[in-house]
């Protein structure tokens, strides 16, 4: 196969979409999760809770519109029949993205006597959207499909994923905070990691079983052998991270980072998997990248962009985590 | 009921509580860089004060905005699929680069700003307060391109029923954009002049007379007052460039319906569209003609000439008429309120109280002035291109009218909130004046440790 740009720009950009949902799910992952276990958490931790994410959840939030906007610019019919067909599940997404985000900043602001009314629109609207998330998911890993199999398999995936988002939020909130909050974390991470694992088995077999053309992409020699670390490192990482659990919190808090960086090691190993799986379609078994794509004159245009840009974006987030770096304390104007 | 128009006031409802949130952020941002140079030069911590009250302001509409605004992103897909099928080679690469560029910057930035003043030094502070000002107004530089570029589409040609870029900067910047751009940017900063302003007036009324009241009317006002002739200048740029561009969009904007010389500039009316004629006509003879081609025999163009092309006449010709109608209040109540402040150093009560609900007179001109213009494109999505009709989805009508639903409730809900915080706000900020705590600005102990620079 001869380099040429038609057929390579809409390939990169399957490769930064993917890349941007990853982040998208890792970052957003635990502020979302964060919103999940606010159901759990006394008033008091709650604050400590918000001020771990506080100057965070705005950027993590951006990596969607991002992912969405590629999705949009670089795959626009892709866009239009996803999106249609997961017309309910994106809305329910899109309202519990809008309750979250304004709870955060009422929760702060409003009298104290109503402050208790915001935080419950914010766990309401972390769960709503994380359950929409992997809803679509589910949804989506079985060819868009929406019969009583396809929503049930998406309630299932729905659960796990809120599972899954939960035990990124515990991670973080052991590396952001200490004391009696971080002993909580703890505990949290370890009951919600079991629904996460079975979240993934279950996504992991559904997916070949429901599509041959998947099927025959995993189980066929050698591609077999150069797949198998995928399950196999996620499976041990799984492991290690449930026995971490009953060492942690560590002396001097050492290692305090090491469980959200396995957590977000194994989202993108089963990412790695579902990126194997549905390569070469954005819609599955519908449309591949080619036959999505925008014209390349255009993905030239926004290539340029993307790679002077992208870089510093980093780069700047980067400075941004690190400003607010430590453990979180009360989140002030100033 | 049919999706189309459920689709469009869906479209209209998100597109419109969305604006009023950029409306505040755009121009709010450079207030608030404003502030914190007054501090750093005078070191008066009043100005430290106002900032800390409208950055707070300014938080609750960013966040509002981003989460409105990622609702539309959706809503594309969701009830649009056409659109970006058609012209998706050109949308798709200008909302890009405001993601790329603006989004970005302005959410990693802002962070830094609203709880960052410990942690960073006050330059790296007051930088980041520019960046998110700035990623504002990029965000809106490249929106404006695309709802330009919707109306005086160039640079383009069509091949196979998709539109294909042949030059960029054509693109960009075509016929109608300059002109937008500055029409909106002035229409943010008489939005935040006037929000000022009128809670200001809220904290006078409930007897505040601390520095940092007077410091933040003071900036309302002359703001005010100063943006509003620009404005009415550069709208009148804007209408001339639509009758060059968009003839039938001026049309029925001063619900015209022959093309002809001594055209009367309609006061009041209530255009039939069945009957092509106005009702209850009130009108000022030759007017439209003297404004529109500074002549009384100047020829305006008429409804007639763009059968079946040409927007719904009542919602255009009434959008204008309240967006023209509330820049006139503003003019009015600005200047007399300069006056008063300049030459007397003081606020008249009736003043103060006409100035509370004219906080929100920046919104209404600012939904009436973009139904003018978008209403005005109708029935088309694209002007020449994409007919609204053709780029609808395949989605049911019911799905479409429960969100719909849910989406009016939700936002009704919101807009009280929101109000009520800002009210809750200012009162809070009469009620403790000048003592209220800075924590942080004066020498206060870091609670933490601050990152190295």
């Amino acid at each position: 196969m001869t380099f040429d740009w038609p057929t390579a720009l809409p390939l990169i950009f399957a490769g930064l979409m993917g890349l941007a949902i990853l982040i998208y799910v890792i970052l957003d992952g635990f502020d979302l999760g964060i919103g999940i276990l606010f159901a759990a958490a006394e008033d008091a931790e709650q604050d400590t809770m918000i001020a771990a994410i506080g100057p965070f959840w705005d950027a993590n939030e951006t990596w969607l519109v991002l992912a969405v906007g590629l999705l949009l610019v670089a795959f626009p019919m892709a866009h239009g029949t996803i999106l249609t067909a997961l017309y309910i599940p994106v809305f329910l997404l899109l309202v519990g993205l809008i309750l979250r985000g304004v709870a955060f900043d009422f929760r702060a602001k409003v009298p104290a006597g109503k402050k208790h009314r915001w935080n419950r629109i914010f766990f309401l609207g972390s769960a709503m959207a994380s359950l929409a998330q992997g809803y679509m998911l589910g949804v989506y890993v079985l060819g868009l499909d929406v019969g009583l199999g396809g929503m049930a398999f998406g309630a299932l995936v729905a659960l796990c994923l809120s599972a899954a988002y939960a035990a990124m939020g515990s991670a973080w909130l052991i590396y952001k905070t200490e004391g009696d909050l971080q002993r909580k974390a703890v505990r949290w991470l370890r009951t919600t990691l079991v629904l996460t694992a079975l979240g993934m088995v279950a996504v992991s077999l559904a997916t070949p079983f429901a599509s041959p053309r998947i099927f025959d992409r995993w189980f066929v020699w050698p591609e077999i052998v150069y797949l198998s670390p995928l399950p196999i490192v996620s499976a041990l990482l799984f492991l290690w991270l449930w026995r971490q659990t009953f060492h942690l919190p560590k002396p001097d808090d050492r290692h305090a980072l090491r469980p959200f960086l396995t957590l977000a090691a194994i989202f993108a190993l089963g990412f790695a998997g579902l990126a194997w799986s549905f390569y070469p379609y954005v819609v599955p078994d519908r449309l591949t990248i080619w036959q999505a794509a925008s014209a390349p004159e255009s993905l030239a245009f926004i290539l340029v962009g993307t790679v002077v840009v992208l870089p510093i974006i980093i780069f700047y987030s980067f400075y941004a985590y690190r400003v607010f770096g430590g453990k979180a304390t009360d989140l002030t104007y100033d | 009921m049919d999706p189309l128009i459920l689709s469009r006031i869906q479209f209209g409802a998100n597109i419109s509580f969305h604006i009023l949130f950029p409306a505040i952020t755009i121009a709010l941002g450079w207030v608030l860089l404003f502030f914190k140079l007054r501090y750093n030069a005078t070191g008066d911590s009043a100005w430290m004060r106002a900032y800390f009250t409208w950055v707070k302001v300014f938080a609750l509409s960013f966040a509002i905005g981003v989460v409105s605004g990622v609702t539309m992103s959706f809503q594309f897909g969701t009830n649009w699929p056409g659109y970006m099928e058609t012209v998706g080679n050109i949308a798709g690469p200008l909302l890009a680069y405001e993601v790329l560029t603006a989004f970005f910057l302005e959410a990693a930035f802002l962070g830094i700003m609203l709880f960052g003043f410990r942690r960073v030094s006050n330059r790296i502070h007051t930088l980041a307060t520019v960046l998110v000002a700035g990623g504002t107004t990029v965000s809106a530089f490249w929106i404006i391109a695309l709802n330009s570029w919707m109306q005086t589409p160039a640079g383009f040609e069509m091949i196979d029923g998709k539109a294909h870029a042949l030059d960029w900067w054509a693109v960009i910047f075509n016929p109608s954009m300059p002109y937008r751009l500055v029409h909106m940017l002035l229409a943010s900063g008489l939005t935040v002049s006037f929000l000022i302003a009128g809670f200001s007036a809220l904290r006078y009324l409930y007897g505040d007379r601390s520095e940092s009241m007077w410091k933040a009317l003071r900036t309302g006002v002359f703001a005010a007052a100063i943006l509003i002739p620009i404005q009415i200048f550069a709208g009148d740029q804007h209408g001339l460039n639509t009758l060059e561009h968009q003839p039938q969009k001026i049309a029925a904007m001063e619900a015209n319906w022959n093309t002809g010389a001594n055209v009367p500039l309609v006061l009041f009316a209530l255009p039939d569209e069945a009957a092509k004629e106005n009702r209850f006509e009130l009108a000022i003879p030759d007017g439209a003609s003297l404004i529109l081609r500074h002549s009384i025999s100047g020829v305006v163009p008429g409804l007639n000439d763009y059968p079946g092309n040409h927007p719904p006449v009542l919602p255009v010709f009434w959008g204008f008429r309240v967006m023209v109608g509330t820049g006139i209040l503003m003019l009015v109540v600005s200047w007399s309120a300069a006056f008063f402040l300049k030459r007397r150093h003081s606020l008249p009560k009736p003043l103060a109280l006409i100035m509370v609900p004219m906080a929100l007179s920046g919104w209404l001109a600012t939904l009436a002035g973009w139904y003018t213009t978008e209403i005005g494109r109708q029935p088309w999505l694209v002007t020449g291109i994409l007919k609204t009709a053709h780029a609808v989805g395949p989605v049911a009508g019911s799905h479409v009218a429960l969100t719909l639903a849910v989406y009016l409730i939700l936002y009704v809900l919101l807009l009280i909130a929101y109000l009520g915080v800002l009210v809750h706000l200012a009162l809070k900020a009469a009620k403790e004046g000048d003592t209220s705590p800075l924590p942080g600005v004066m020498n206060a102990a870091l609670s933490q440790p601050a990152a190295e620079e």
